[in-house]
């Protein structure tokens, strides 16, 4: 018999699918500046990603929010990818995996959401 | 004339009567290059055993009856040349995610109940009357729903989702298409009465955007594209439900 229970996957999947647009659009990019170019001196000057440099950018409002999209989207991104992969290879979504897969991103928004506030402006 | 080749097919047989669990025999079957799969199994019934059980009817992949798992990839067997495969085995099985109903039957009842409650019809937007005359469509109105009047409701697609594995009441790749066909069409005017469904524990949230169903589909549907448009379709409906009058479903 088919379900006919309106379903609340709209709600994580729109997080899922906003996550991996920022992915992928920013996400190459951002490794290859924070893992590659700046640490190895290629073509960014070696103190782009200095604390003073860095404090200013996550104090900016604008950088603020590039800051929090970044984190908060991509993890609810790689939660529901995770949850599915799960369900996929056989453990069934439990209330133990949606705990862990949707808990985590929302625990670390609202922490980064705390300590970028923090931060001031 | 060149030396006649003979294949060896295997087939998965299940006698509901006498067995327990499937179990495998092997056929060598003389062939001919212009031989489909489905006459290999027309010749092992013809000369071998009468009791080998299958569907077919076109053998032109039109009607979608003799769908099977061939070499585990889910086919029209009618449109799967020997050829392909000689000199190695082939091994044909009942399409997988669907219980055997006997050897290679398999049994459809709950892919109608979800075909049947998508209502697979135009539902008109207002009544005409005969003197009214006929419903006026334009050649980009037609081309928003063409591709996927192309089903021949052949369930390879169920047979090739991992999700119609793990979940037997999740709609599947061909019914979704199949409402996405009647939402797309101008002179339906059921989208609120579909959504009930499409949006449901059972509806396109259970894909996983795996695009097999898309692969095997012998008549170019695409059946996934059909059900992660309606994921987004699902979500307007979800969060502008309350901003709309009439809503989609509970």
């Amino acid at each position: 018999m088919i379900n006919r229970k309106r379903s609340n996957a709209p709600i994580f999947w729109g997080l899922f699918g906003a996550g991996g647009m920022i992915a992928a659009l920013f996400g190459t990019m951002l490794v290859f500046i924070t893992g590659i170019a700046v640490p190895m001196g290629l073509l960014l000057p070696a103190n782009t990603m200095s604390y003073p440099k860095m404090l200013a950018f996550a104090q900016n409002f604008i950088g603020k929010g590039f800051i929090f999209v970044v984190i908060a989207l991509m993890l609810w991104h790689a939660g529901h990818r995770i949850f599915h992969s799960l369900h996929e290879i056989g453990i069934h979504p439990g209330f133990f995996a949606r705990l862990i897969c949707y808990g985590g991103p929302l625990v670390a928004t609202i922490i980064s959401a705390a300590l970028l506030l923090g931060l001031g402006f | 004339m060149s030396e006649q080749k003979i294949i060896e097919i295997e087939v998965l047989r299940y006698l509901p009567e006498s067995d327990q669990a499937p179990h495998s025999e092997i056929y060598k079957v003389p062939f001919t290059d212009d031989m489909s799969v489905l006459q290999g199994a027309q010749y092992i019934k013809d000369n071998f055993d009468g009791s080998l059980t299958f569907r077919w009817s076109c053998r032109m992949a039109i009607c979608g009856s003799c769908g099977m798992m061939i070499n585990g990839v889910p086919k029209l067997s009618c449109e799967t040349f020997i050829r392909d495969y000689y000199p190695n085995r082939i091994t044909i099985e009942a399409l997988a995610n669907f219980p055997i109903e006997k050897d290679l039957v398999v049994d459809l009842s709950s892919f109608i109940e979800k075909l049947e409650a998508i209502q697979p019809y135009i539902i008109p937007k207002e009544p005409r009357t005969v003197e009214q005359g006929e419903y006026i469509q334009s050649p980009a109105q037609f081309a928003e729903y063409i591709q996927y009047t192309s089903c021949i409701n052949c369930t390879l697609c169920y047979a090739a989702c991992p999700q119609v594995g793990l979940n037997q009441n999740f709609l599947g790749p061909a019914v979704i298409a199949l409402a996405h066909r009647y939402n797309m069409d101008s002179r339906d005017g059921g989208q609120d009465q579909r959504m009930e469904l499409l949006a449901s524990m059972d509806g396109v949230y259970n894909c996983s955007a795996v695009g097999y169903c898309s692969e095997v589909c012998p008549k170019h549907v695409d059946p996934g594209n059909a059900v992660n448009v309606n994921k987004i379709n699902a979500a307007k409906d979800y969060f502008l439900r309350f901003l709309s009058p009439k809503g989609g479903s509970k």
